[in-house]
């Protein structure tokens, strides 16, 4: 579904990625792992078209979509939830749903997204009148996740989903991701400094470091593996 | 209390004109966090347009009724002053997105005096007579008020723009995505929102509500010239700040506030002491005293975003 060859960028005269290539197969939960700067954020924005890529190729469902602005690939199914959330504090819940769902013109089809979307995540459907700006930061992530759903995307890109989140919830959110990837058959890339906790949801991992690819396997494979117990699991 | 009341309407009808200049400063800071000072000029040419399309239009539109064929000057007033605010974004905003916000603010001053003495070249530097584009007269049975049928349509048409803004920002997908940009424009081209087209039809809507303000301030001034954009342009920010930079409401209620107390100051100079010549200082005491105690304005508000 998304292949990466080679792929380098950077954010002025500094490099954050070194030749990345990495493959993420349709159906399947993919997470990259690593230490805070390993390049995890700034692999999925130059996904998405906010960073631009100095060299190398992204395809996407079989399309060169290297160096595409942002907006035109959410019409393509790729759908990016970004560190930070980045929900629109002054809307309500249910207009930034709506924002969600801004390309799409399948009036009955969105409002069926919605319901599965209020579904999934009652908590929105209590505060849907709410400015989004009131929510608790767990409560802003799944606003985040099921802003994105609306969008129907193939491919759902999450970053560090757990970041500021009070346990519980993070347990909650895990689990909202496990169910989507399997009731929508929703292909999920996740960027997740809780590397137990990605590896355990997770088919296949990467772990990176410093801008390159440190392992590439199974995601079982990767919590049995001795080096990334010490590094990353603090076994 | 009639003298009151004749100051409030000659103070609403002007401020009117603010709001809608005002409207124009507050959403484009909404979406690109600049202030537009080219604004004020587009007013302008919107006035000049006015003109010139009454002139132009008049001999071949003889049997249509007045109210008709000012509607159709104020339309086409605003679809010409749309399209240059949309092309003055385009040719000299675009090109400095990613640049720092003081290079686009010293080149919005740049376009500013461009248009303005483009116009006195074109328009010579004489003010012009602005056509009537209705006949004035006093409506009757208020007493002691002189209240001219121009002013209340002013009032009238401005209040239906009004609401239509607010329409076209609440309820319309292109509203949203305005709303959306303003918040985080990242997160809504994560959302396929193209923002080069929004921030494009905020220009074009803004500058539309300006040509209406010029229309109006025309008929009732009835003398335009190439610099009669200027302070009008620096009042109507000072009502965006006023209101809120940022905040439609803000605007509006910004603008109304100020024109009435400009009117009322001249109106009771003599009460208050303060020379009538002084009406233009009355809109910068004003900015003064709000950077000095609320700088948010009236309206400003920040709910920021938890992290």
């Amino acid at each position: 579904m998304l292949e990466l060859e080679n792929v380098s960028a950077g954010y002025g005269s500094i490099a954050a990625l070194h030749g990345i290539s990495l493959r993420v197969e349709k159906g399947s939960i993919v997470t990259l792992v690593g230490a805070n700067g390993a390049g995890k954020s700034s692999t999925l924005r130059t996904v998405s078209g906010l960073l631009k890529a100095r060299s190398g190729r992204v395809l996407f469902c079989g399309e060169d979509i290297t160096n595409w602005p942002a907006h035109r690939l959410v019409g393509r199914g790729l759908a990016h939830v970004p560190e930070g959330r980045m929900i629109f504090a002054n809307l309500t819940v249910l207009e930034n749903l709506k924002m969600g769902a801004y390309l799409r013109r399948d009036g009955a089809g969105i409002a069926a997204d919605l319901e599965f979307v209020l579904e999934t995540f009652p908590r929105l459907r209590e505060r849907r009148s709410q400015q989004a700006g009131t929510l608790s930061g767990g409560e802003q992530q799944m606003l985040a996740i099921g802003r994105a759903l609306m969008s129907k995307p193939r491919l759902l890109m999450l970053d560090e989903p757990s970041l500021g989140i009070a346990p519980l919830l993070v347990k909650t959110i895990f689990e909202k991701i496990v169910q989507v990837n399997r009731e929508l058959d929703l292909t999920v890339l996740l960027v997740e400094q809780n590397a137990h906790l990605a590896l355990e949801v997770s088919h296949f991992g990467y772990v990176l470091e410093t801008g390159r690819i440190l392992m590439a396997d199974r995601s079982e494979s990767l919590r049995s593996n001795p080096a990334v117990q010490a590094a990353y699991l603090g076994a | 209390m009639n003298e009151f009341l004749q100051q409030l309407i000659n103070g609403l009808s002007l401020g009117a004109v603010y709001a809608l200049i005002a409207l124009g400063y507050t959403m484009v800071y909404g979406v690109l966090r600049f202030i537009n000072f080219a604004h004020g000029d587009v007013f302008m040419v919107g006035a000049f347009a006015g003109m010139y399309f009454g002139r132009w239009l008049k001999p071949h539109l003889v049997g249509w009724p007045e109210w008709l064929f000012a509607g159709l000057i104020l339309l086409l007033v605003m679809v010409a002053c749309a399209a240059l605010g949309g092309l003055v974004e385009r040719l000299a905003y675009k090109p400095l997105r990613e640049k720092p916000r003081l290079t686009v603010l010293i080149t919005a001053i740049g376009v500013s005096l461009l248009l303005e003495y483009t116009g006195q070249l074109i328009f010579g530097a004489a003010p012009r007579g602005f056509p009537s584009l209705l006949t004035s007269a006093p409506i009757a049975g208020l007493g002691g008020l002189h209240v001219s049928n121009i002013q209340m349509i002013v009032l009238g048409v401005t209040a239906a723009l009004l609401m239509c803004l607010h329409y076209i920002v609440m309820r319309t997908r292109m509203g949203l995505a305005m709303r959306a940009l303003s918040l985080n424009p990242t997160a809504a081209s994560l959302m396929g929102v193209n923002n080069s087209v929004v921030i494009s039809f905020t220009f074009g809507l803004g500058s539309a509500l300006a040509g209406a303000g010029a229309v109006f301030y025309a008929s009732l001034y009835q003398a335009i010239d190439p610099f009669m954009g200027v302070l009008p342009g620096m009042k109507a920010f000072v009502a965006a700040v006023l209101g809120g930079i940022g905040s439609l409401p803000g605007a509006m209620v910004g603008g109304l506030i100020l024109g009435v107390i400009e009117t009322l100051v001249v109106g009771y100079s003599q009460v208050l002491g303060v020379p009538p010549g002084y009406r233009d200082a009355v809109a910068f005491v004003i900015l003064i005293l709000i950077l000095l105690f609320k700088p948010s304005g009236l309206f400003g508000k920040t709910l920021k975003e938890k992290v």
